[in-house]
């Protein structure tokens, strides 16, 4: 198996006028493809700057990264964008499904930057919708659904143009127990049966328990579960 | 790209009605621009349309060439008689038209009016100039008619009053209407007295004439410019009523668009606000949509025509309702020149409805183009956070 994600001495600083803020200080890292891994750590440590880092919503500051066997240093935001649309699958912990939209035309919306025709997106979405068991749910709004149907639909969104790799940041964050337990049978099953290789923020130790590997991350390091640095 | 612009569009337009409290700002702003702005430009559009129609096109004066006051010109008798004789002139008559200083009625502050000399024709010509008191003034004697107006506004003009002038006693014998043209407001004498008591020898300012028909207006005016006699132009009445409010149609005209910019820079500012406020309500959405790879153009273009599609509403309504309140309202207005009082109908024309959706759109062009460019700027991470 190659590795789906690679960082080596990744950093990334944030400025704010003069102040430097070092947000990842160093990040060494090897994801497989096919795997499951949950990111753990205390608020502020830089997990969600570092997931971002990976589904190449920013640009690091310092240090290697490469997803997918694509080198994202040298990608503009342009690129990065068009990037993104085919390989990335983004899932967030307030699902940011439009809420004008039902969740058939939500799911669809990655595939409006495909050359599919009208009818193909359609199809495409109404599958989506079928892996995440919501097929009966497809002309509701967001406001229409509970939180845990909401997510299923930012899943089945996330899905739809068949990225290989799911970025997910706190996705059971907002959802009770047993609704946070479906979602992360869900998240197994796209791993095990469609072979998605997810990478997932959370700070639910049950949770990190459905991953393949927990990773842990302190004050922009990445560290082992006893607290040292790897 | 396309498709993106337009699912991206169609989204935000969709989300307008849940938004239609906070965008009602920038419908009423534009609305209200387009509405002054409309609203006196029809004043100004009606004003020179009534202009045009206010005199007759058969009947003309003939002035010192290039002059465009009654007040110039020197015109003999001999040359009076050539021009009565030509064919385009049915009747023509000799006309002086000086001032004199009277004091006004509750105020002891003299002002001008208009004394015009006049010969005997100038009544054929004029038929809505009718007595109603006394009678005409009598040729060679010092008598005066004097308008209703100018009756009411000046001391001693009543019927039977005597007024002096210039060393010179006239006597009031009667008062006139004159259809509620300015004329109501001069003193009307014998063309002959007024040349004396004014030192003007024979000549008379202009000639007033009745012509054959509207078209010998411009055969006369040939003539009289080719003929080495003569220093003459003929304008038709309504050309110099049209040539003597120019001004003031350009008056409210500038001064309509002065308001229109005035507002509009207030509308800008609400449309700005609004449409800030309601990019910055969807800072989420519009990072998520970027998240997925959609590029910042759909997002910028379709807050632009949603701003847009709010400022045509706000121009639609503005103008619709100038359309129902004002179109074909009449209004007066007294001439700069003092010469005359002119109604006038709002016209609420195609051409200013255009023009008042085109400020709309200008306006909500302005009002979406920085929040848009906001919203495209931010990096999506910010964004996404919800900051
Ligand atoms: N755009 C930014 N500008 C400046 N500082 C930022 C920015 N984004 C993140 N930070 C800072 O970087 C640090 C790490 O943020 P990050 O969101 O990655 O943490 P996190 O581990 O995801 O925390 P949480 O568990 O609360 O989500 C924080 O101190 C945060 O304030
Ligand atoms: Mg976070």
């Amino acid at each position: 198996m190659s590795a789906a994600v690679t960082c080596r001495n990744l950093e990334k600083q944030y400025t704010k006028g003069k102040e430097v803020v070092p947000v990842l200080t160093g990040i060494n890292l090897e994801i497989e493809e096919g795997d499951f891994v949950a990111l753990m750590g205390p608020s502020g440590s830089g997990k969600t700057t570092l997931l971002n880092l990976i589904g190449g919503l920013d640009h690091p500051t310092g240090g290697e990264i490469e997803v997918g066997g694509v080198d994202l240093n040298d990608m503009n935001g342009r690129e990065l964008a068009k990037w993104r649309s085919e390989h990335v699958g983004f899932i967030f912990q307030f699902y940011n499904l439009l809420p004008v939209l039902n969740a058939q035309r939500n799911v669809e919306l990655p595939l409006l930057l495909t050359k599919l025709s009208r009818k193909q997106r359609a199809k495409n979405a109404g599958t989506a919708l079928e892996i995440v068991g919501l097929a009966d749910r497809a002309k509701h709004k967001p406001s229409e659904l509970s939180g845990g149907q909401q997510q299923r639909v930012a899943i089945a969104r996330a899905l739809v143009a068949d990225p290989s790799l799911l970025v997910c940041d706190e996705p059971t964050g907002d959802l009770d127990r047993e609704t946070a337990d479906e979602i992360l049978g869900l998240l197994q099953t796209l791993n095990q049966e469609y072979g998605k290789t997810i990478i997932m923020v959370t700070h639910d130790p049950l949770a990190a328990e459905r991953a393949r590997h927990v990773l842990h991350m302190d004050k922009g390091k990445l560290v082992t579960d006893a607290g040292v640095e790897v | 790209m396309f498709a993106q612009i337009r699912e991206i569009t169609l989204m935000n337009l969709q989300n307008l009605s849940s938004r239609l409290g906070s965008s009602s700002v920038i419908v009423v702003g534009i609305g209200g621009v387009v509405a002054v702005l409309v609203g006196l430009l029809s004043m100004a559009t009606g004003f020179s349309a009534a202009l045009n129609s206010t005199g007759k096109a058969d009947r003309a004066l003939i002035m010192r060439e290039g002059s465009t006051s009654e007040m110039n010109g020197a015109m003999s008798a001999g040359q009076r008689a050539t021009i009565r004789a030509m064919e385009e002139v049915a009747t023509a008559s000799g006309e002086t038209y000086v001032v004199a200083a009277i004091e006004k009625i509750g105020t002891d502050v003299p002002a001008n009016v208009v004394v015009r000399g006049v010969e005997p024709p100038s009544f054929d010509i004029r038929p809505e100039v009718k007595i109603i008191e006394g009678r005409r003034f009598e040729p060679g004697r010092a008598e005066i008619i004097v308008g209703v107006k100018a009756a009411s506004q000046f001391k001693g003009l009543g019927v039977g009053e005597t007024l002096k002038v210039r060393d010179q006693s006239w006597q009031v014998v009667g008062h006139f209407v004159a259809g509620g043209s300015v004329t109501e407001s001069e003193i009307w004498a014998d063309l002959a007295n007024v040349q004396s008591a004014f030192r003007r020898g024979g000549t008379s300012n202009t000639m007033r004439v009745q012509l054959v028909s509207p078209e010998a207006a411009l055969k006369l005016n040939k003539r009289l410019r080719e003929d080495p006699r003569f220093d003459l132009m003929v304008r038709t009445e309504r050309e110099h009523y049209a040539e003597q409010s120019r001004d003031r149609a350009t008056l409210i005209n500038d001064f309509g668009v002065a308001v229109g910019i005035i507002m509009a820079i207030g509308a800008v500012f609400a449309a700005l606000n609004t449409m800030y406020s309601a990019v910055s309500s969807r800072t989420v959405e519009i990072a998520t949509l970027r998240a997925l790879g959609f590029s910042s153009l759909p997002v910028v273009v379709s807050v632009m025509i949603e701003a847009m599609a709010l400022a045509l509403l706000g121009g639609l309504l503005g103008g619709g309702l100038v359309w129902l309140a004002f179109d074909g309202y009449t209004a007066s207005t007294l001439n700069n020149a003092s010469f005359s009082q002119v109604a006038f109908d709002f016209a609420v024309t195609g051409d200013l409805l255009q023009m008042g959706l085109t400020w709309a759109l200008a306006l909500g062009l302005i009002g979406g183009l920085f929040p848009a460019l906001r919203a495209a700027r931010l990096p999506i991470t910010t964004a996404l956070r919800g900051e």
